[in-house]
């Protein structure tokens, strides 16, 4: 009986707490998505074949945690199968995110363009564990600026 | 020492291979951190102990991938790929690897 009002109230702080701060990133993420329009990243190989460019390594990475509320739902919807939104939302946050501070280290090495876009999403949270997941996502491309 | 994760460059040329050359981390961060992100872990939201640990670990294996490459007389680091392997709860191994290469005017 303990447990269940343990899970209850971690389940109720996890939803309120959790969609908060999910709104919240969005918010910021589709403010700043609009301010780097004018950098664009492609996942394109080939390099401009016109003038001479100077290049960087640029990348970003991010580690975001799941909330409780998601992890409960998660593993009730893995039990009965289909889609798993609550997830699907966590991974495009953190992509996002990922691509966002790339484009800002780019941004501010002045370059126009970032070539060869490459992501790695990866599980922190240790290979086969319990626990909730912890997703990384890591961006990375090459940043371009005309001489 | 010119790194780039594009197979080439237009007004560059690579005059010779000089073969892969890689760079690892494997990085731990102190438990404190770790009982403040299993917390974080209940209500959601980034983890920047951990952000900034993976920010860190990738540092040091490029370090090491360059170290590695002026060994070999490398003057820059192409094709570069980075990939992440989780080994257990709080750890990761960061490895980064590339093709070493001379090219006639890195410079420009």
């Amino acid at each position: 009986m303990e447990q269940l009002i343990f899970v209850a109230v971690f389940v109720t702080l996890g939803y309120f707490f959790g969609r908060r701060a999910e709104k919240k990133h969005f918010k910021s993420l589709i403010e700043r998505e609009e301010q780097m329009n004018k950098l664009p990243a492609m996942a394109s190989r080939m390099p401009p074949q016109d003038g001479e460019y100077d290049q960087f390594l640029v990348s970003g990475n991010v580690v975001i945690a799941n909330d409780y509320f998601k992890t409960f739902v998660a593993g009730l919807r893995n039990f009965f199968g289909g889609k798993i939104s609550t997830y699907e939302s966590l991974l495009d946050r953190a992509r996002r995110e990922a691509l966002l501070r790339m484009k800002e280290e780019a941004d501010k090495l002045g370059a126009e363009l970032v070539f060869n876009v490459k992501y790695e999403t990866s599980n922190i949270s240790g290979q086969g564990s319990k626990k909730p997941p912890i997703i990384e996502a890591h961006a990375y491309g090459t940043a371009l600026k005309k001489l | 020492m010119l790194i780039s994760n594009l197979e080439f460059m237009t007004g560059k040329k690579v005059t010779k291979h000089l073969g892969l050359v890689q760079g690892s981390s494997v990085r731990a961060k102190h438990a404190g951190k770790d009982i403040l992100a299993g917390i974080k872990n209940m209500f959601g939201g980034e983890l920047k102990a951990y952000t900034e640990l993976l920010q860190e670990s990738r540092e040091e294996a490029t370090e090491r991938m360059i170290e590695q490459a002026q060994a070999v007389g490398a003057n820059a680091v192409l094709n570069v790929r980075f990939s992440t392997s989780s080994i257990t709860a709080g750890a990761a191994e960061i490895y980064v690897y590339g093709t070493a290469v001379i090219l006639d005017n890195p410079d420009q």
